[in-house]
């Protein structure tokens, strides 16, 4: 049955939701801690895990990654089956690294090369499901300079002990590195400007997600395998939509990770960020008939820098292309054995 | 075959064997790596060690040790028992740094090292530590002897390996052999402890102090004039004798006298009397300074010392001289001032080994290469077999 949402306009009702959803489906990673009672119930619900980790020119962070998850959650205790790089095709020695300590590396330009090949972190997350072979998929970006292996744990526990979960999402304190030093808050700026007062706008139940960006996630296969996939910035927004829209918020749930530690982003960067991200929601509002009509969106973001005294404009193309949902893509359907279409 | 023969043959099987606990402790790299992550990016300054220590011992109980705990000092302590316990072996790294909590700790793994601040000092210890049962147990190696593993607390600075003395001062089993674990050099070989004293000058200007008088000096001249008496100081070459200046802070602007200096310094002699008396022409020094400059000068000896150790003939250097050369690493005898000296003090015999290639910096181009600690930790599960054999026992 279609989950129908509320009409942002019955505050009461939504408050009610989201009060309760907090309360049960927020965790902590440490309920997870004891690993060894995660890969118990993994073994008795016969799932695979898999965790995929995009990079683009990550050789710095991406050795300590594999490492930390493979020695923790493959060898010391068996929670992942298979841990894949899918790189956008790094120039820095990202792929030699990872390959070095063992993790499964593909270019992804490589994975469904009939399809050809976009540019964009959201394309490396859709090819991943072609080529990962687990029930559930673990998505962990390659820049996390404090890696601990609750990243991984703390997203998987949710959907290993809760079978109605299919989609768990990070959040964290998200101090930002400054040289030398580290500051104890803030990240989040394109969300509180952005994402949750469109969420507020348009779909108030959302607003419960604390980090609805976070690019940490772990996913039920039979769920990612039918969503779109925008290939840019607006991958994130876009699913939390099209999974609340289909199965209500009761099949999202978040965990808190404590902190991670990352790169800062320059501003001008996060206005590109914002930029996708809105070309994307204005997609989905027209999609799910939200709006009526729009005009046709520009693809072009104007930004300007001064110089000398002076100031010149600078022109960014941003499409934001949608790949499909994979599971209408014939070779996918073919290597999995789902009858042809 | 006389006794000298089968021990002679005994140690040669074990030497021979050590390609293969090469290649086992390859096999866990990743499980070696992520120790060494997980322990080394916890900070862990002298006296706030304890979230390193129980990362430590949470590895130690999932690793199948026993009685995984903090004693009274914080130390992390856990047990493999041995098949019939006659005898107990420690192993011990410390598990402090000298590195305050707001220094970034973040490591870098590349394929052929792993970098960041106090890797190399001395987290690749502590990762040894918790690699070492799941390598016993790959090995299929079931020890006579109990092995105690012990992640020291308080051991740097003024710690003054308060941890690993409290340890030796309460624990209810006896200790026959220790191991002290260094990141850094494979092959180093430390049987002796040199005699050291190691403290601090601190001067500061009296709040009634005359800043207007001509002459008027400041914190920076007066511990200067410290410095230029202890450099006086005649030094024996026999026994071999040295002062090491290691530190100094004094004022805070360019335009203000300090008010305040601070020397830090360590005296490392072959003699215990020798090292009595240098600590007598300090506090001659410190007076005299205090008398003429009016300033408060003190001298604080907070850490000590004292020369000794097993010979270069025992059979456990014998053998671990022997597992260094088969290794076919440059052997660096020297002596020690750190862990080792605890046990000295016990008349325990002990040695410090090292465990790979690297370089100790304090700061993050600190490094230690990956390759050599296969080797780091062979030698290490080989010295456990020969003690466990008998072959490190005096006759």
């Amino acid at each position: 049955m279609k989950f129908s949402p509320p009409s942002p306009h019955n505050t009461r009702d939504i408050a009610a939701h989201i009060s309760s959803w907090l309360s049960s489906h927020t965790f902590h990673h440490s309920q997870f801690a004891d690993v060894r009672k995660l890969v118990e119930a993994k073994q008795r619900q016969r799932l695979t895990v898999s965790l995929c980790i995009p990079t683009l020119n990550e050789e710095k962070t991406i050795g300590k990654e594999i490492v930390v998850f493979k020695g923790e959650l493959m060898e010391r205790h068996p929670l992942l089956d298979e841990i894949a790089v899918i790189d956008s095709g790094s120039t820095d020695k990202t792929r030699e690294v990872a390959a070095e300590f063992g993790a499964d590396v593909y270019l992804s330009s490589a994975i469904l090369p009939e399809l050809g090949e976009k540019r964009g972190k959201g394309e490396n997350l859709w090819k991943a499901i072609h080529q990962l072979k687990g029930d559930v998929i673990v998505y962990i970006d390659a820049d996390i300079t404090n890696i601990h292996p609750r990243f991984v744990y703390g997203l998987l526990g949710p959907l290993l002990i809760r079978p109605e979960i299919q989609y768990v999402k990070a959040f964290y304190d998200r101090p930002l590195v400054v040289a030398p030093g580290v500051r104890t808050a803030g990240g989040g700026r394109v969300t509180e400007i952005l994402v949750r007062p469109l969420f507020s706008l348009f779909f108030p139940e959302l607003t419960a997600l604390i980090q609805p960006l976070s690019g940490e996630y772990a996913v039920r296969r039979t769920l990612l395998e039918t969503l779109p996939f925008p290939i840019g910035y607006g991958v994130e927004t876009s699913h939390l939509i099209d999974i609340y829209h289909r199965w209500g918020l009761d099949a999202i749930a978040q965990t808190d990770l404590d902190q991670r530690v990352h790169r800062n982003q320059p501003t001008v960067d996060l206005g590109r960020m914002a930029f996708g991200i809105q070309r994307a929601f204005f997609a989905r509002l027209k999609s799910l008939g939200l709006i009526k009509s729009l005009p046709d969106l520009s693809t072009i973001l104007h930004q300007f820098q001064s110089r000398d005294g002076s100031y010149e404009e600078i022109e960014h193309a941003i499409r934001e292309e949608e790949r499909p949902p994979m599971i209408t893509v014939p070779a996918y359907r073919k290597k999995y054995g789902l009858p042809e279409k | 075959m006389t006794h000298r023969e089968n021990h002679i043959r005994a140690r040669d099987q074990l030497i021979r064997e050590l390609p293969d606990r090469v290649h086992a402790a390859e096999s866990l790299r990743e499980q070696f790596l992520a120790h060494l992550v997980l322990a080394g990016e916890i900070p862990a300054p002298t006296f706030s060690e304890s979230n390193r220590v129980d990362t430590l011992l949470m590895r130690w109980s999932e690793g199948g040790l026993l009685n995984c705990s903090r004693d009274g000092m914080g130390n992390g302590v856990a047990l493999r028992p041995g098949t019939d316990g006659a005898q107990t072996i420690l192993i011990v790294a410390r598990a402090d740094t000298a590195l305050d909590e707001s220094v970034d700790h973040a490591l870098t793994v590349q394929p052929d090292c792993v970098s960041g601040v106090g890797v190399a000092e001395n987290t690749i210890s502590l990762a040894a530590l918790a690699t070492l049962p799941t390598l016993l147990d790959l090995l299929n190696i079931r020890l006579k002897a109990n092995l105690v593993f012990l992640a020291a607390s308080r051991s740097v600075g003024r710690g003054n390996l308060e941890g690993l003395r409290y340890f030796l001062a309460n624990n209810a089993i006896p200790i026959h052999f220790g191991i002290c674990l260094e990141g850094a050099p494979l092959g180093l070989l430390s049987y002796r402890s040199i005699g050291m004293l190691r403290g601090e000058i601190h001067c500061r200007m009296p709040s009634d102090y005359q800043w207007a008088n001509l002459g008027a000096a400041g914190a920076v001249l007066t511990i200067n004039q410290v410095i230029n008496r202890i450099a006086a100081i005649p030094l024996p070459r026999r026994p071999a004798t040295s002062i090491v200046l290691g530190s100094l802070e004094a004022g805070h602007t360019y335009d203000h006298y300090a008010r305040q200096a601070l020397l830090r310094f360590e005296v490392r002699c072959e003699s215990a009397l020798q090292a009595q008396q240098i600590s007598e022409q300090l506090a001659d020094i410190v007076a005299e300074v205090r008398a003429q400059s009016g300033a408060h000068v003190d001298l604080d000896i907070f850490a000590q010392r004292e020369p000794g150790g097993i010979s270069i003939s025992h059979p456990f250097v014998r053998v671990a001289r022997h597992v260094v050369e088969a290794l076919g690493v440059p052997l660096q005898i020297a002596p020690s001032t750190t862990e080792l000296a605890a046990l000295i003090d016990r008349k325990i015999p002990a040695l410090t080994i090292g465990l790979t290639r690297g370089e100790s910096l304090d700061d993050e181009r600190e490094k230690a290469e990956i390759r050599p600690i296969y080797q780091g930790m062979a030698q290490l599960a080989t010295l456990l077999l020969a003690i466990d054999g008998g072959l490190c026992d005096e006759v």
